[in-house]
């Protein structure tokens, strides 16, 4: 099963890929811009991401949220994220609003800066501090992934600080951080634009020189502090978060080889073998055998640069203690090391991946990030035809390879959840103080 | 410099929704089956009458604990053999209840279809339901139970449910069941709601993805064969409100950064002559990104980072609701400015430019609802659950295109209730209170957490 792809790039920069699949009248638009938090300077955390906001905030010849308006009234859906590496715009539009959301996304390529006011930035940062309340303050364990980076990655690396950023530097942001961003990021040699869908490939080009070629091309962002990391942590890390958190929670996570690369799918597999579904390792053992645990899982954040991270996510059950907890997802992971995996396990988790992979491309956005994806990172979007073989692959004793070099004790993060309620009583505070 | 002028809309290609066959077998079971080859995916999706609504008194939660423990054992195969051997397959079964049906459904590679589907006929016929999975499932319902305490979005959704129904309706409690309910229920509990509502003619099958129909047909008459017939005892629905008056709320959560917010009243039936109006008013007054409620609450005030408002369609009467989360000190403010958009769109007519982003909107979105097997299966089990007729989909663009301003503001002025709004706000009450009782939102009454 393969879709089919087309490349080609304009003078200034910006590198297109198209994909057709005329099974529906519907089309999707989808930009990668190679920007995130990692590229935030000091003292402007959450910056790309209130970015992003004022993308929707209009350009030169698109009002404030007509944006939205627009291909919502086309009869389109829209978003965009915004992630460490990278940011992305993106709309599914009927087959005969292409030009639309081509246009959209070049007006606000070519021209934001002129639409950009003070009102919508102090609206926006609003917005964006209510997201924060929303999603990481008022949440249950909403820190969890600015605590990890914090814990994981060194002071100076890029990917140690918070992506929605501190309030204090959202407040701190100002419309001059807004042109200047504008002008070093979003510049059409920094992005990949995808169309995946119902188009004619003739039509689509001419509309994307139409629109996206009188773009001036940037001058050049700067370099990413250096990202490069030694293999594992070195010595085991851990931190004790007291929250207002009903239940016990223990993220671990495991440096692992950097998106796209070789090793990479093995560290894939293993997460899937170790946390995907019911009949995965940590759900077996903690959840069904054990019980100690409400819920197990595993996943990768799938990071393309320094180091990816593999994180263990096991919930407690409300009369499992901290100490337990800590104890049982050590000796799973003690015995995952020592012992490896089996065949059986592996063929398991490849093939639960594999009908993830074919079912995902079943829609047209998704084909498009994904394409924008894999061309941003490694200039290849064909690589999405080849990830049910790289999957495929792989064997038990490169999982068990991998497993040997990155689940020892040296290269363990535990990041640990425990209720503040729960502290006050004696047991509680025992176990949570006396775990190491 | 990029073009200045805005393009116009191309020629549009006309779109269907997917035909099916719909057709009973011999043992009563019902029978939905689509072809859409696009990849070589397919999903089975198992509809049987034995939702929430059929919990008995007291036994909040059966239905839920049964649909989940469908797959945790039978005479053969314990639980873990059963994740397993799916697994081994690349598929994994999810089964679980909801209001009005419980459901199990799985999404395969066309070439491993076959097996997963003989397997889950012969699961679901006989299941064991082991006492150990009872206890576990119950215990692991607890634990849920108990983190909705710390988590404020779920809090406030089933505090507004508890506030908005009577005792009598089973909308006032939580679907999976509450604390007390759920450890009453024994493991004899589970195997008799089985045995009562699983039966044949209760019981729907929905195969979508790359197979013909004909085989579909073909592959659920015998993974599928030999199902005790006969259908369940219909239950009464009711949803009759806790209180005609209107109310407010505040469930105490101190320090709390922002205010939960749910406010709303006991809607509608999901089957009502006057859907489609209804469906493009909520949209203009909370359903979409440019509706009225988040352009004030978020656009022009910055106070959220999103409002909504939304009618949950059941068989009986679900919530009608509004529901955002705002900073703690405009709590009040916001309150007021939802009331006047409660206020505003069922008093005067919205504009043409507002019915047609509604209308143009839901009618342009309608294909892009259905690229996936799974979204087809969803849509397909909404006209078995619902009894909506075979056309359905077939008619819903023209019946959102015939939608007019007047029929806008007839289905607001008749469906929202200005006088029985009941508010919830999980926040907390030190910093809100007196603002909050300022409002003329009734009576207002302070709740522990």
């Amino acid at each position: 099963m393969r879709i089919p792809i087309e490349t080609f790039r304009l003078d200034n920069g910006l590198f297109v890929t198209l994909s057709e699949d005329h099974t529906a009248p519907i089309v999707a638009v989808n930009l990668w811009y190679h920007v995130g938090s990692a590229n935030e300077r000091e003292g402007r955390t959450g910056f790309a991401h209130l970015f992003e906001h004022m993308l929707f905030q209009g350009s030169a010849h698109v009002g404030s949220n007509e944006h939205f308006e627009l291909i919502q009234r086309a009869g389109g859906t829209l978003n965009g994220s915004t992630w460490l590496e990278r940011t992305n715009y993106f709309e599914t539009v009927p087959s005969n609003e292409l030009a639309l959301a081509l246009w959209l996304e070049a007006d606000r390529m070519g021209e934001l800066l002129p639409a950009m006011t003070q009102e919508k930035l102090d609206t926006q940062r609003d917005v964006v501090k209510n997201e924060r309340r929303w999603a990481v303050d008022n949440q249950p364990y909403g820190t969890m992934l600015e605590k990890l980076q914090e814990l994981v990655f060194p002071p100076t690396h890029p990917f140690q600080h918070s992506l929605i950023g501190s309030m204090e530097d959202l407040s701190a942001a100002s419309l001059d951080d807004i042109a200047q961003f504008f002008a070093t990021y979003y510049t059409p040699d920094n992005a990949v634009l995808s169309i995946a869908g119902d188009f004619d490939s003739a039509d689509a080009r001419a509309l994307i020189r139409d629109y996206f070629g009188p773009i001036s091309k940037g001058k050049g962002k700067p370099p990413l502090s250096p990202m490069s990391l030694p293999a594992v942590f070195g010595a085991p890390l851990r931190e004790v978060v007291y929250d207002n958190v009903s239940l016990p929670r223990l993220f671990m996570a495991f440096r692992s080889p950097i998106f796209g690369s070789d090793q990479y799918y093995a560290a894939s597999v293993t997460s899937a073998l170790l946390g995907m579904r019911k009949g995965s390792r940590l759900h077996r053992v903690l959840v069904r055998e054990r019980q100690i645990a409400a819920d197990a899982g595993a996943f990768t954040l799938d990071l393309a640069k320094g180091s990816d991270l593999l994180v263990v996510d096991v919930m407690a059950r409300p009369e499992t203690p901290v100490a337990q907890l800590e104890e049982e997802v050590e000796r799973e992971i003690d015995e995952l090391h020592r012992d490896g995996v089996s065949e059986e396990e592996v063929r398991r988790a490849k093939a639960l991946i594999e009908t993830d992979l074919i079912a995902s491309l079943q829609s047209a956005g998704e084909r498009a990030d994904r394409l924008s994806m894999f061309a941003t990172y490694f200039g290849r979007p064909e690589l999405i035809n080849e990830q049910v073989d790289r999957y495929r692959s792989v064997a038990a004793k490169d999982v068990n390879t991998l497993v040997e070099e990155r689940f020892g004790a040296n290269n363990r993060a535990s990041l640990v959840y425990v209720p503040r309620e729960g502290i006050e009583s004696e047991d509680m505070l025992a176990a949570a103080v006396g775990a190491r | 410099m990029v073009a200045t002028l805005r393009p116009k809309s191309g020629a549009p290609r006309s779109y269907r929704f997917p035909a099916f066959v719909d057709e009973r077998l011999p043992s009563g079971i019902r029978v939905v089956t689509a072809q859409v080859s696009k990849l070589p995916v397919v999903t089975l999706l198992v509809l049987v009458d034995a939702g929430s609504t059929n919990d008995p008194h007291g036994k909040e939660g059966v239905a839920a604990l049964a649909a989940a423990l469908l797959l945790e054992g039978t005479a053969w195969l314990s639980g873990a053999e059963i994740s397993e051997k799916f697994e081994q397959l690349g598929t994994s079964v999810e089964s679980g209840a909801d209001w009005d049906s419980a459901f199990v459904k799985l999404t395969a590679l066309s070439d491993r279809l076959e097996d997963a589907a003989v397997l889950l006929g012969r699961i679901l016929r006989e299941p064991a339901f082991p006492e150990r999975e009872v206890e576990r499932l119950k215990a692991e319902r607890l634990a849920e139970i108990l983190q909705l305490e710390t988590e404020p979005r779920g809090l406030a959704d089933e505090k507004f449910s508890e506030f908005l129904y009577s005792d009598d309706s089973r909308y006032s409690r939580p679907d999976e069941g509450s604390a007390d309910s759920v450890a009453s229920i024994s493991r004899s509990d589970v195997e008799g709601f089985f045995k009562a509502n699983y039966r044949a003619n209760s019981t729907t099958v929905v195969l979508v993805g790359d197979i013909s129909t004909a085989a579909a047909g073909n592959l659920v008459a015998k993974a599928f064969h030999n199902w005790p017939s006969g259908a369940a005892e219909s239950q009464r629905l009711i949803a009759t409100p806790r209180t005609n008056r209107k109310r407010v709320h505040i469930v105490d959560k101190r320090d709390a950064p922002q205010s939960e917010l749910r406010v709303g009243h006991v809607g509608l039936p999901r089957k009502i002559p006057d859907f489609f109006p209804t469906l493009v008013m909520n949209a203009v007054l909370g359903g979409l990104f440019g509706s009225r409620i988040n352009l004030n609450l978020r656009e022009a005030h910055g106070y959220t980072y999103g409002a909504s408002s939304y009618y949950d369609w059941r068989r009986g009467a679900g919530p009608f609701v509004v529901s955002t989360a705002v900073q703690s000190d405009v709590t009040a403010p916001a309150l007021r400015e939802i009331l006047l958009e409660i206020e505003r769109i069922r008093t005067t007519k919205i504009s043409i430019e507002e019915l047609s982003l509604a209308r143009d909107y839901l009618d342009g979105v309608f294909p892009i609802r259905y690229e996936t097997t799974g979204a087809i299966a969803s849509a397909l089990a909404t006209l078995v659950i619902y009894a909506l007729p075979a056309d359905y989909y077939d008619t819903y663009r023209t019946n959102i295109r015939a939608v007019t301003v007047d029929r806008v503001l007839e289905a607001a002025s008749a469906h929202l209730h200005p006088d029985q709004l009941q508010t919830v706000v999980v926040g907390d009450a030190r910093v809100i209170r007196d603002s909050v009782a300022s409002l003329d939102l009734g009576e207002l009454r302070i709740h522990d957490q």
